[in-house]
């Protein structure tokens, strides 16, 4: 995208007024995407992004700056406007060199077909037929909407350090919603999935199959009772609740938050902060999953950081500011999301390993309760640790069999509480949908994902006594 | 009227081929971010974007197409992706670009020049004042990070179909995020301010209300489960009418995804609601000379004394259900297509201030916070489950604060139970103004 001599010149402008640090973050970014909405392709659209943003660090300030020009004159005016935003510094002399060097590539996974080689009609083709599927479930089938759509985006990223990196990120992505229509009123039902990785997740999963499910729920919703009121047991199905981790606790071991001491987790690594079932852990390096990179933002690695075992705070997840001012290594956490962004300490794919129980042993052992078959997004107060978090699909569990289903609603919990709360954990393990992280204005991708759990108290926000 | 974005958007129009309808959608901007912590700068980012996004319709087919410059290669690419997109298209019979429709402008003065010559070092002065003010006020508090934030821009529509209208437009706001330390707790806050430029600030007042929402909060417990009568603080109501205005959006009218789609002339609401999109009022940070399809932004009526008089309209959705549209057009920039939407939300004050509101509430609370709007709220079966943070009203008077617990009802029950507008209308940095509402029959669920 650059070459790595206009490189060199753009670190060293940056550099120049006595920055300790320096970087280059370059992205080129293509999209397609399809909207298919009441019975008729409503969009075909395609988009092209890229630019380059220049982070300058100089004592505790940062400076960024970014141009949609890649033009060396273009990067060299933003790389000046980075160092100015850094502040004036005492000109000390820094050359920066690659020496000729190629940059590392990332280790992908190869992707079999890129969106790039599937032409538009196939993707219109895959809409009709889920379409087509969601509204042949049921007559109450009023509306469907779905989508579909892919990236393909290079990225280029060197620094003052020595980071020299370039990356190829293949992602795609399907959804799907459906309204049904009853005596009690609409009810909505929806599916997704997005992977990094290429079309050939189509060859895997059924997009009809998605379909249906969305359809289904809705249909089912129609019955939906009103969802009680106050706390109880709440079983939470497998790959459906890593979103519960990601709000309770995930947000709360960013290193940023931290160092702030707006965590309530601050402080206690080496403690008991979960059940001694809850093992967590952050892998940005599953194959195929929705927060999966070879390398973070900042062009280091991502790893798989264990940050909870047996219920211990082992460490907390690190972005190249908060990691070089406590002198210790990156985790590979350090995400942004485009080039108009400054990076910062972000999960990638967050998730709780398998524990000890039989998934039907944890209904049949809860006499009374909600079981929550799909969660939806969440929010948490990191400082505070209260969280909540939305269920789409769920149902009241009398007598350790699950029975009616409920309406929607949130439940609220406080993130330390909840995971001490956790007494049973399943055998079982999944991966949830894809999601959207939000912080600061930004959204990130990100996985999540979990066994069968229980959490042995949990508010439920419903309308009934 | 000329300027480069509109001598590239009539450029674009201009390649129309018979029987296509083209509309280009040309932006320019740049802002700043200064966000202090400590008594330093933490980050100072400067960006400048620019981008086209253009639109065909032939044959009743859309397709789109975007890039994140202005290169003149990049148009030519964008405008030759958008017509190839058309061909994939289902027709529609109502698809069309917006008409001129004879509604005059009302003129908004969007565009400062003080702020546009800001000083640099100005805006970081303003933050780390705000800080020092905030962290001034209480020795219990702490500042997460204050911020100062401004943008500015200019963009351009032309249509084939006569539209063509450039404006510019720029905005500032400063903000602070609180921590209040109790006993062996944390509590969070906020404050800010909005002005057309940065000498309309009070400083002042968004380092109180910051430091004010944190450390009422200390000591906060869960509340019993129960069904109670609430007043929402201004900046909740603001939220809340974001989703009461996408209930009556007339995109999900016309495709059956809005609860009050059979509902035009009942009454909906109890008669304190009167519920006006205004974006011609100067005083709405969102206001606007033009909606996103380039007609002229006006005054909407969606509520009038609980009776739903109008649904906000595209020229798409007013097409197609048979009216014109409100001048609801909304864009999120260049790499969108417009869809229909509220700009500026607000309702109808009452005559009663909040003090006086609370001192008439028996048994309440007084709602401060509301969180997992986006995933407790659905628009379509109207179910609304948020969780909450606030004070209990005992006797007419605020008393011990509680937090963890939920509100639910319903959107239909939310808009009938209000029992009252208060007189305190807040100007926030949101597509809705503030004000004190009182709703009864909310269930909270907290404790057993």
């Amino acid at each position: 995208m650059i070459a790595a001599d206009v490189i060199e010149r753009v670190l060293n402008t940056a550099r120049a007024r006595g920055a300790s640090f320096a970087e280059v973050y370059c992205e080129d970014r293509r999209n397609v995407s399809v909207s298919y909405d009441d019975g008729r392709v409503d969009q075909v659209s395609n988009g092209r992004d890229r630019g380059a943003g220049i982070r300058v660090v100089r004592g505790e300030t940062t400076g960024y700056a970014h141009t949609a020009d890649l033009s060396e004159a273009s990067l060299l005016a933003a790389a000046q406007a980075a160092a100015d935003a850094a502040g004036a510094g005492d000109g000390g002399s820094h050359t920066v060199s690659l020496d000729g060097r190629e940059p590392d590539r990332g280790v992908r996974r190869e992707v079999a077909t890129s969106p790039l080689d599937v032409t538009k009609a196939a993707r219109v083709a895959l809409l009709e037929a889920a379409n087509d599927a969601a509204r042949s479930v049921s007559s109450s089938i009023v509306q469907v909407s779905a989508g579909i759509g892919d990236s393909v985006k290079r990225v280029l990223i060197a620094n003052t350090d020595g980071v020299f990196v370039t990356d190829e990120v293949t992602r795609v992505l399907f959804r799907i919603s459906a309204v049904a229509d009853g005596d009690t009123g609409m009810q909505t039902g929806s599916e997704s999935l997005g992977h990094t990785m290429g079309w050939e997740i189509y060859d895997e999963v059924s997009v009809v199959d998605l379909a249906r499910s969305a359809a289904d729920q809705a249909v089912l919703k129609l019955r939906a009772r009103p969802a009680p009121s106050g706390q109880m047991p709440v079983v939470i199905a497998k790959g459906t609740g890593g979103v519960l981790f990601h709000e309770a606790c995930g947000h709360g071991l960013e290193a940023d938050h931290v160092a702030k001491g707006a965590s309530v987790y601050a402080g206690r690594v080496g403690e008991l902060v979960a059940s001694p079932l809850v093992t967590l852990v952050d892998d940005g390096t599953v194959p195929g999953e929705w927060g999966t990179r070879s390398f973070d933002d900042e062009g280091h690695a991502t790893r798989r950081n264990v940050l909870i075992r047996d219920g211990v705070l082992v460490d907390y997840m690190w972005d190249h500011l908060r990691a070089d001012r406590e002198g210790r290594p990156v985790s590979g956490n350090g995400r942004r999301e485009d080039y108009t962004s400054l990076p910062m300490v972000r999960m990638t794919n967050t998730f709780v390993l398998a524990g000890p129980d039989d998934p039907d042993d944890i209904i049949a052992s809860t006499p009374n309760g909600v079981y929550v078959a799909r969660l939806g997004g969440g929010s948490v107060n990191t400082a505070t640790g209260d969280f909540v978090f939305g269920m789409r699909e769920a149902y009241l569990i009398e007598n350790g069999r699950i029975t009616e289903p409920l309406r929607e609603g949130n439940l609220i919990g406080n993130g330390p509480q909840v995971l001490s709360d956790i007494d049973m954990l399943g055998n079982d393990f999944d991966m949830g949908g894809p999601g959207t992280c939000g912080k600061d204005g930004q959204g990130v991708p990100v996985g999540t994902g979990q066994p069968t759990l229980r959490v042995a108290s949990l508010t439920v926000g419903g309308t009934a006594a | 009227m000329t300027s480069e974005l509109l001598d590239i958007a009539d450029a674009v129009v201009g390649a129309a081929l018979p029987g296509e309808q083209i509309e280009a959608y040309v932006a320019r901007g740049s802002s700043t971010e200064v966000r202090v912590y400590g008594g330093e700068v933490e980050h100072f980012v400067a960006a400048a974007s620019e981008g086209i996004g253009i639109r065909i319709i032939a044959g009743g087919r859309t397709g789109f197409a975007h890039a994140g410059t202005l290169d003149p290669v990049a148009i030519r690419e964008v405008l030759a992706e958008a017509r190839e997109n058309v061909a994939f298209g289902t027709p529609d019979e109502w698809a069309g670009l917006a008409e001129p429709d004879g509604v005059a402008t009302i003129e908004q003065e969007l565009w400062n020049e003080e702020l546009a010559r800001f000083a640099t070092t100005d805006k970081v002065a303003l933050a780390l004042e705000l800080e020092s003010l905030t962290k001034g006020l209480d020795s219990r508090i702490r500042v997460d990070d204050a911020n100062y934030v401004d943008g500015g821009g200019e963009a351009a529509i032309v249509t084939s179909t006569g539209v063509r209208r450039h404006g510019r437009s720029n905005a500032c706001h400063v903000s602070v995020s609180t921590l209040a330390d109790g006993d062996g707790e944390t509590q969070t806050g906020f404050g800010f301010s909005v002005g057309a430029h940065p000498g309309e600030f009070d400083l002042e007042r968004a380092a109180r209300e910051a430091v004010d929402r944190a450390t009422r909060l200390l000591g906060a417990r869960k509340p019993p489960s129960g069904r109670t009568t609430v007043i929402f603080d201004p900046f909740v109501t603001a939220q809340l009418l974001g989703v009461i205005g996408s209930t009556l959006n007339g995109e999900a009218v016309v495709k059956g995804r809005s609860i009050f789609a059979d509902r035009l002339g009942d009454d909906i609401a109890s008669n304190a609601v009167t519920l006006i999109d205004d974006p011609t009022d100067p005083r709405a940070y969102t206001a606007t000379d033009n909606d996103g399809e380039g007609l002229a932004a006006r005054r909407n009526v969606l509520i009038g004394a609980g009776r739903l008089e109008r649904f906000v309209h595209s020229s798409y959705s007013g097409r197609r259900a048979g009216v014109p549209s409100t001048g609801n057009g909304v864009r999120g920039g260049y790499a969108g297509s417009p869809g229909a939407g509220c700009l500026a939300l607000r309702l109808e004050p009452g005559v009663r201030s909040r003090d006086d509101l609370i001192a008439g509430i028996d048994d309440g609370v007084l709602v401060l916070s509301v969180s997992g709007l986006h995933s407790g709220v659905n628009t379509i079966s109207g179910d609304v489950s948020v969780g909450a943070s606030g004070i209990v009203i005992r006797n007419g008077v605020l008393a011990e604060p509680i937090r963890e617990f939920t509100l639910a009802t319903t959107v239909q029950r939310l808009l009938s139970e209000v029992v009252e507008v208060g007189s305190d209308v807040e100007w926030l940095p949101m597509r809705a103004a503030g004000v004190s509402l009182v709703v009864g029959g909310v269930t909270v669920s907290g404790t057993s």
